[in-house]
C-alpha cells in the first residue's frame, strides 16, 4: 500500500524559506504569485495491511510521533493505492 | 559534580563541553552513547551538546529526540536532575518535549558564527547564580536554525513565570531588533521549564571559559553549577 504524507507549516507561523522562494519567483520573472509557504512530502510504503482504515491510523502516528512537529506544523495523510 | 554528556551521531560539540565541565568541575564527564537505556549511577547533571545531529534531518534535533537515551534524560528530569541542552541540545530537548516551543530558521537565512551579547535575567536559578540578574556577557553562536518561537500563549507564560533566562541583547544591555541575530521572539535565547531543571540556550558558553580564548563570560554557568551541586549533596 502507498501512502503520502504532506507537512506544512501551520497559518501565522512566519516561514523564511517560502519568502526567500518568493522572493526569487519575482526576481525570475514569475509574475502573479502573491505567497509562498513551503513543506516536505513523504512517500511512504506500508506491508502487511489492505485495510485504509488501519493505514490511516499507522500513518497518523508516524505524523505524530516523528513527520510533523504538531507545535508549529499541521500534516495530512492520504493512502494513494 | 558528576556530569553526563550525551553523544548522539552528527554532534561535534561534545568535546568542548566535556573540556569545559572537566576545567570547572575537576571532573571529567561521562560520554554517554545514544542508543544507551540509563544514565551511569549518581549522575547529578545531563548535558546535550551542540552539533548537527543525524545531519538536521527532517528537523534539527528530531531524530535525536526520540532516542532511547532520551527516555532516561525523561525520568531524570522528572526526578529533578538538572538538564542543560545548549544549540543542538536546545532543539533536541524542544522536539523532546521537556521545553516548549520551537527553533526555526534565522530569519535572516543565514548561518550565524559569532560573538553575541546575552542579557541574564535570572541569578537565581541552579544555571545562573553564577551571575547577577541583568549582567550582560559575550559568548558564541553558531546556528542556521535557533530562531525561537512558541505560541503567544506559551510565550506569556514563559515571561509571566521568568523562564525567560537568557536574551540577546546589545553590549549594554538594551533589547533591540538589531542585536537580535536570528529573530526570535522576545530576543529569547535561553528558557527554563516549569520546574526550573531543565535550561535550554542557543548561545555556547562552554566556548568562553579560559582567559586565552579571549574571554570567560561562560564561566559562571558551569561554576554556578558545580556550586548548587556541591551545596545540594
Amino acid at each position: 500500500m502507498k501512502a503520502r504524507v504532506t507537512v506544512t507549516l501551520k497559518t501565522g507561523v512566519l516561514d523564511p524559506q517560502g519568502k526567500a522562494i518568493e522572493g526569487a519567483l519575482r526576481s525570475l520573472g514569475v509574475e502573479g504569485v502573491t505567497s509562498v509557504r513551503q513543506g516536505k512530502v513523504f512517500d511512504i510504503e506500508l506491508e502487511g495491511t489492505d485495510d485504509r482504515a488501519k493505514a490511516e491510523a499507522l500513518l497518523k502516528q508516524a505524523a505524530d510521533k516523528l513527520l510533523a512537529n504538531t507545535v508549529v506544523e499541521n500534516y495530512r495523510v492520504e493512502v494513494v493505492g | 559534580m558528576k556530569a553526563a554528556v550525551l553523544v548522539f551521531p552528527g554532534i561535534n560539540r561534545e568535546r568542548d563541553m566535556a573540556r569545559t565541565l572537566r576545567l570547572v568541575s575537576g571532573t571529567a564527564p561521562a560520554m554517554v552513547w545514544h542508543a544507551e537505556t540509563e544514565l551511569p549511577k549518581g549522575t547529578d547533571l545531563v548535558v546535550v551538546p551542540g552539533g548537527f545531529s543525524y545531519g538536521d534531518y527532517l528537523r534539527c534535533g528530531a531524530i535525536a529526540a526520540r532516542s532511547p537515551i532520551m527516555t532516561a534524560v525523561h525520568d531524570f528530569a522528572e526526578r529533578g536532575g538538572l538538564v542543560l541542552g545548549v544549540c543542538n541540545g536546545f532543539q533536541i530537548l524542544c522536539e523532546a518535549g521537556l521545553l516548549p516551543g520551537v527553533l526555526m530558521r534565522n530569519s535572516q537565512l543565514k548561518f550565524i558564527c559569532r560573538d553575541v551579547y546575552l542579557r541574564v535575567e535570572r541569578s537565581d536559578t541552579p544555571f545562573t547564580r553564577g551571575y547577577n540578574a541583568g549582567q550582560v556577557i559575550k559568548v558564541p553562536v553558531a546556528h542556521g536554525e535557533g530562531n525561537y518561537i512558541a505560541d503567544g500563549e506559551t510565550v506569556a507564560r514563559l515571561e509571566g513565570d521568568g523562564r525567560v533566562i537568557f536574551r540577546y541583547s546589545s553590549p549594554d544591555g538594551m533589547i533591540d531588533p538589531n542585536w537580535n541575530h536570528n529573530g526570535a521572539m522576545n530576543a529569547i535565547a535561553g528558557i527554563l521549564n516549569a520546574r526550573g531543571n531543565v535550561l535550554g540556550m542557543m548561545p555556547h558558553p562552554e566556548n568562553h571559559v579560559e582567559a586565552s580564548i579571549g574571554s570567560t563570560d561562560g564561566r559562571g554557568l558551569f561554576a554556578g553549577l558545580v556550586d548548587h551541586l556541591a551545596k545540594a549533596a
